[in-house]
Order: C-alpha cells, then sequence, then structure tokens
C-alpha cells in the first residue's frame, strides 16, 4: 500500500432538485481511499451513498469540491476523458448485473473490451479465460436468461475485471442472490481485493457490510462514521455465513 | 469502438428485434426498389431508342428545311423559312462524292382505301436511296421506280400491318388502292420491322416522291435524309451540302443539318429528364422510410435506456453512444439498400427474359443515387434518436427511472 491515496475527495457536495425542494445528497465529504482497500459503505435509503458511489465511478458530477482520481483531477474534465478514466479504471458490479440480454454471457464481459478497441482475438481469449476462473467455463455461449442469479452476478463480476480496472465500484452486489449465491460472490469480490483490487461495497446488508476493513456509515448525504479495522487483513472464517 | 464492432454490436441488436428490422427492411427495400425500377422503365426507353439509332449506322445526315440562328440548343424538328427545300435540292446534294445516298422525303396523311376498307395512315414520299438510308427492306414484291424523284408513278410499298387490314383476304401486291383522290397499284411489302424512330412502318405506305408532290399538292419537303460513304467525312460534307443548298437558295442557307448523335443527345436529355424526375418521385417512398426509422429508433432508445447506461457506466461517451446508434441504422439501412438492389434487378432480370419486347433496364445513376439517398435518409432520421441516446442520464438509466 502507498500513502498516495487512488482517492482523494475532498468537500465535495451535491444537491439535487427534487420538486421544488433541493435534496442535499452528499455534504461537504472529505475522503481519501487507497490502493487495495475493502470498503463497504452503508446507511438508509436516502442517505447518499448511491451517489457517492456514483461520483466516485465519475457517473455524477460534484456541485462543488474536489475529486482526485489516480492523481487526475476529474472536476473539469471533458466528458470523453471521464469517460476513458472509468473504461480504464473503474469497474462496476451491480445489484440487478445489467447484462445486454441478446449477448452472450462471453459477449457480455467482452464489452468493455469492445469499446477500448480491442481486438476480438485477444479479448475474446482473456474473456473466456476469466469466466473460466469464475467457474463458468461451461456457460461461455449462454444467453443471460439461462443462467442462474448466482452466474449472472459472477458474468457482472467477470465484465467489472476484464479490463484489470484499479477499483470495484459494487451496488448491492448480493441484494438479488440466494444467500449461497451471494455468499459465492462475496467470496469472489474478496478474492480480487486481497490481490491488490480497491474494493468499495455500496450495501443494506450488515453482515456483509461488516466483513469490508473499512466501514463507512452515511446518514443524510454526510459520512457519519468512518471505522477501520486495524491488522484484519485476513478474514475470520467464523464470520463466513 | 472499431468499426467490425460497431457492425458486429448492431447485427447483434438488429437480430434480437427481429420483426421490427424486418418491417423497417422491408420499407427501405420498397424505397430503394421503387426507385430502381421506375428509373428503370425510363432507361429501357433510351436504350431502345438509342438502339434504334445504332441500327441506322454513324453515318446519317438530316437536312431539315429553316434554320436556328440561336446555336446551343436542341436541333428543331421543324423549320420555319420562306424557300422550300425541294426534289431539286434533293438532287444537287447528289454531286457531293462523300454522300452515297439521299433520300429526300414528303410526309403527309391521307385516307388509303380498297373498296370499302379505308384508313388515314402516313403516306412517305420518297425514292429507292430511303432503303439504303433507313435499312429497310422489301418482303415482297420490288421497290420504287429507279425514276421515282422525277416521274410521278402511282405505285406504292405498303407496311405489313397496313396491307393485312387493307387485303385480309389476298395479297396485296399487284392489287389496286385509293390514296386520297388518287388510284395506286401495290408493288411491295415492307419486311416485318416495327417502330423506327417513332414511326410505324407496318402501319405506312410509301409511294415516289414526285407522286407524294402530286398528292400532297406541295413541292416542300419535309427532310433530306443523307448517308455518308465513311463517318469521318461528315464535317466536309455538312459544309458542301450547306455551301450547294446557299447557291441554290439566293446566297442563304436556310437549312439545318443534323447527325445522328445531336438527334440522339436530344432524345436522351429528355428522357434523362423524365427518368430522374420520375426516381425523385419514387425518392419520396425513401422519406417514408425514413420517417419510419425516425420513429423506431425513438422506440428502440426509450427500450435500451438500461443498455445505454451500462455501456456509459462501462466507459462509453456521449459520442460512441450516438456512433453506436447511428450505426444501427446505417447498417439497417445498408441491408435494406442490398435487399431492394438485389430485388429490383432481379425483376428486371425476369422481365427482360420473358418479355423481351419491354424495354426496361436499372441505370447505374439512379443505383447510385437511389443507395446514397436511403443511406443519408437512414443516416439524418436516426441522428436526433442517437442524441437522444448519447443524452441519456446513466445513473437514472441504471436505476430503471425514465
Amino acid at each position: 500500500m502507498t500513502n498516495n491515496p487512488i482517492i482523494k475527495i475532498s468537500d465535495i457536495s451535491k444537491t439535487y432538485q427534487v420538486g421544488d425542494q433541493p435534496l442535499h445528497a452528499l455534504r461537504d465529504i472529505k475522503l481519501d481511499i487507497n490502493q487495495g482497500e475493502y470498503i463497504s459503505l452503508m446507511g438508509p435509503s436516502g442517505s447518499g451513498k448511491s451517489t457517492l458511489l456514483n461520483m466516485i465511478g465519475l457517473l455524477d458530477r460534484p456541485d462543488s469540491g474536489q475529486y482526485q482520481l489516480l492523481g487526475n483531477n476529474t472536476e473539469l474534465l471533458a466528458e470523453e476523458l471521464r469517460a476513458k478514466l472509468r473504461r480504464e479504471h473503474i469497474g462496476f458490479v451491480f445489484q440487478s448485473f445489467h447484462l445486454i440480454p441478446r449477448l452472450t454471457a462471453l459477449e457480455n464481459v467482452e464489452v468493455p473490451l469492445m469499446l477500448s478497441g480491442t481486438a476480438p482475438k485477444v479479448r475474446r481469449k482473456k474473456a473466456s479465460a476469466l469466466l473460466t476462473e469464475l467457474g463458468l467455463g461451461e456457460h461461455l455461449a449462454q444467453l443471460p436468461r439461462q443462467l442462474s442469479g448466482g452466474q449472472l452476478q459472477r458474468v457482472g463480476i467477470a465484465r467489472a475485471l476484464i479490463t484489470e480496472p484499479a477499483i470495484i465500484l459494487a451496488d448491492e452486489p448480493t441484494g438479488n442472490l440466494d444467500q449461497q449465491s451471494g455468499h459465492e460472490v462475496t467470496q469472489i469480490l474478496e478474492r480480487y481485493n486481497h490481490n491488490g483490487i480497491t474494493l468499495i461495497v455500496v450495501t443494506h446488508d450488515q453482515t456483509l457490510g461488516k466483513r469490508a476493513t473499512r466501514q463507512l456509515s452515511m446518514l443524510d448525504g454526510q459520512l457519519v462514521s468512518d471505522f477501520n479495522r486495524v491488522n484484519s487483513s485476513t478474514i475470520p472464517t467464523s464470520e463466513l455465513a | 469502438m472499431t468499426l467490425a464492432d460497431h457492425w458486429l454490436f448492431s447485427y447483434q441488436a438488429l437480430a434480437r428485434h427481429r420483426l421490427r428490422s424486418f418491417m423497417l427492411l422491408l420499407a427501405i427495400s420498397i424505397g430503394v426498389s421503387s426507385v430502381l425500377l421506375l428509373t428503370s422503365i425510363g432507361e429501357g426507353a433510351r436504350l431502345f431508342i438509342e438502339k434504334e439509332f445504332s441500327s441506322l449506322g454513324t453515318k446519317m445526315l438530316v437536312v431539315l428545311p429553316g434554320k436556328k440562328e440561336t446555336t446551343g440548343s436542341a436541333p428543331p424538328i421543324y423549320g420555319t423559312t420562306p424557300r422550300d427545300l425541294t426534289i431539286a435540292d434533293s438532287e444537287a446534294l447528289k454531286q457531293i462524292s462523300s454522300i452515297s445516298y439521299v433520300a429526300p422525303i414528303i410526309a403527309g396523311t391521307a385516307t388509303v382505301s380498297n373498296q370499302s376498307l379505308a384508313r388515314d395512315i402516313i403516306i412517305l414520299g420518297t425514292t429507292n436511296d430511303m432503303f439504303a438510308v433507313r435499312n429497310l427492306e422489301i418482303q415482297q414484291g420490288k421497290m420504287l421506280p429507279k425514276n421515282s424523284h422525277s416521274r410521278a408513278t402511282p405505285v406504292c410499298i405498303l407496311g405489313a400491318k397496313l396491307a393485312q387490314e387493307l387485303f385480309p383476304a389476298s395479297s396485296a401486291v399487284g392489287q389496286w388502292l385509293r390514296i386520297g383522290e388518287y388510284r395506286y397499284r401495290v408493288i411491295g411489302l415492307l419486311a416485318q420491322r416495327g417502330e423506327s424512330l417513332g414511326l410505324d412502318l407496318r402501319d405506312m405506305a410509301i409511294i415516289p416522291v414526285q407522286s407524294a408532290q402530286v398528292l400532297f399538292n406541295s413541292p416542300a419537303l419535309y427532310r433530306i435524309l443523307l448517308q455518308l460513304k465513311q463517318a469521318e467525312f461528315e464535317t466536309q460534307a455538312i459544309k458542301k451540302i450547306t455551301h450547294i443548298i446557299a447557291q441554290r437558295h439566293e446566297g442563304e442557307a436556310d437549312i439545318t443539318v443534323v447527325n445522328q448523335d445531336a438527334v440522339l443527345n436530344a432524345f436522351n436529355k429528355i428522357i434523362f429528364a423524365v427518368t430522374a424526375s420520375i426516381g425523385g418521385i419514387a425518392a419520396i417512398s425513401l422519406f417514408v422510410a425514413g420517417i419510419l426509422i425516425m420513429n423506431v429508433s425513438y422506440i428502440s432508445v426509450s427500450q435500451r435506456r438500461a443498455e445505454i447506461g451500462l455501456l456509459k457506466s462501462l466507459g462509453a461517451s456521449a459520442s460512441e453512444v450516438h456512433n453506436i446508434f447511428l450505426m444501427g441504422s446505417l447498417v439497417l439501412t445498408l441491408f435494406g439498400v442490398l435487399i431492394g438492389i438485389v430485388l429490383s434487378y432481379s425483376l428486371v432480370f425476369l422481365v427482360q427474359i420473358n418479355f423481351s419486347d419491354i424495354p426496361v433496364a436499372i441505370p447505374w445513376w439512379s443505383t447510385l443515387a437511389a443507395s446514397i439517398t436511403a443511406l443519408a435518409v437512414g443516416l439524418v432520421f436516426s441522428w436526433l434518436p442517437a442524441k437522444k441516446a448519447a443524452a441519456v442520464d446513466p445513473i437514472l438509466a441504471l436505476r430503471g427511472d425514465q
């Protein structure tokens, strides 16, 4: 771990207009995240955790404040460059998977590489290797509707990992899964975190949230607690569900 | 994103919405086909005329009475002049050594009758040179008398159809019939050849030019057809013709000499204009297809919002999303164009095989124009939907909100 945070958020605020009432989704958030951290972001609905996640993922722009991603000041970047940063360094995992229904598992995983212009042969090889690694070697040519929830999310994770990003942003990754599948998905994400990827998980699930080494809580657009489990790089097996 | 990937991605999107893609393909291909098929009729007419002219050879010149003083326009079909072009003028042109045949023509309509059977038809008064210049052949009987230019012999040669109508029961050759107020004897029948330059040769009678002068009571020639010994003599021959006529017409060369190219060009210009405007009207159907593309693209953008949001979160920029949707329409239009082209070329091919009388041919320029118009329409009409797609807010789209 370096001392230079890969995510450096200073005094970020974001206000949405809901009807004629302003909604302060984020208020003066300060947050530094280092390479390889495992972070859970918890809080009630509307506390701003998804907004913060979108902000980190460069899908949203702050009204004020600064956000440095891997040393790049992002607030003033043009849309094209923000898209490029997102493509190269950030992988999203969604609660409802968001696979493209007409594409096979393999093709879904290839999409990010297709967007970055990687040659078909190279990306096919890479995607099938990754899917095999995640235990989906026999499902490469299947369409999303032929796969179970756990399998779908593993395809989703493969898609997030395929560009070898520095950061994985997971929004309720186990929210639509049964316990067994959820557990498998969590293990996969944690394995990659263990290998050095920064993992940020937004969740309602206390059990999942407590597994993270650093647990952030939000309320009304503010960070209300930042709990860091010291020296807990290994996860106690007793906590596995 | 590479071009090949754009194609693949669009193709996959189209293949999934089979019915919708099929309807759009149908609309575009109908648009393209209607342009191609309608222009094929005009082009067929043009080719037909070109063929007619080329059957005359390139060595033909036409001398018309009267002169247009302005240049650069189409040659006049009828000129006006105080001095008629006469049989004597045409005889004088025979002295030009580079000219092999000189056929003076007097044309008019008259009633031809055999007892109770009568028809109003075109009568051509000419000499035997006419047969050489226009490649006419006698099927039965003989040609006009050699002295047709000087003697008003009451004989005639009939087109095949006319002979059939006037003498349904027996052979026409040797029979007598009445043209206007004079009696003529049928000495020959024209071989079947169909239309030539808009004249239905099957339905007309040819008589000696001198007889026609008597029949129509006018010495004025309708025109003179000339055939050169060699096409290269053209400029020189025209000069000589002009010179001779000027000498005979008190110093004024009040004639217009037209070569085959000039006539052909005039025809071509007219027919091209007609064909192009028919094609333009047919292109309206392409615009209708374009509006359909726009509607369907808008629907497609709303249906694929989640996908757009996903693509953006995976690092596609707004302009890439824009391109993805434009490319989708372009791929679709291209397929539609191809189907339309294949469809209309096969149809025209079938017509050519089965109905060889009907001249149809798709001109290359209308294929090109229809394709380009269709693609342009596809692009223009999907521009706004693509812009809408590019503007989708990924956060809302991924959350499933509209």
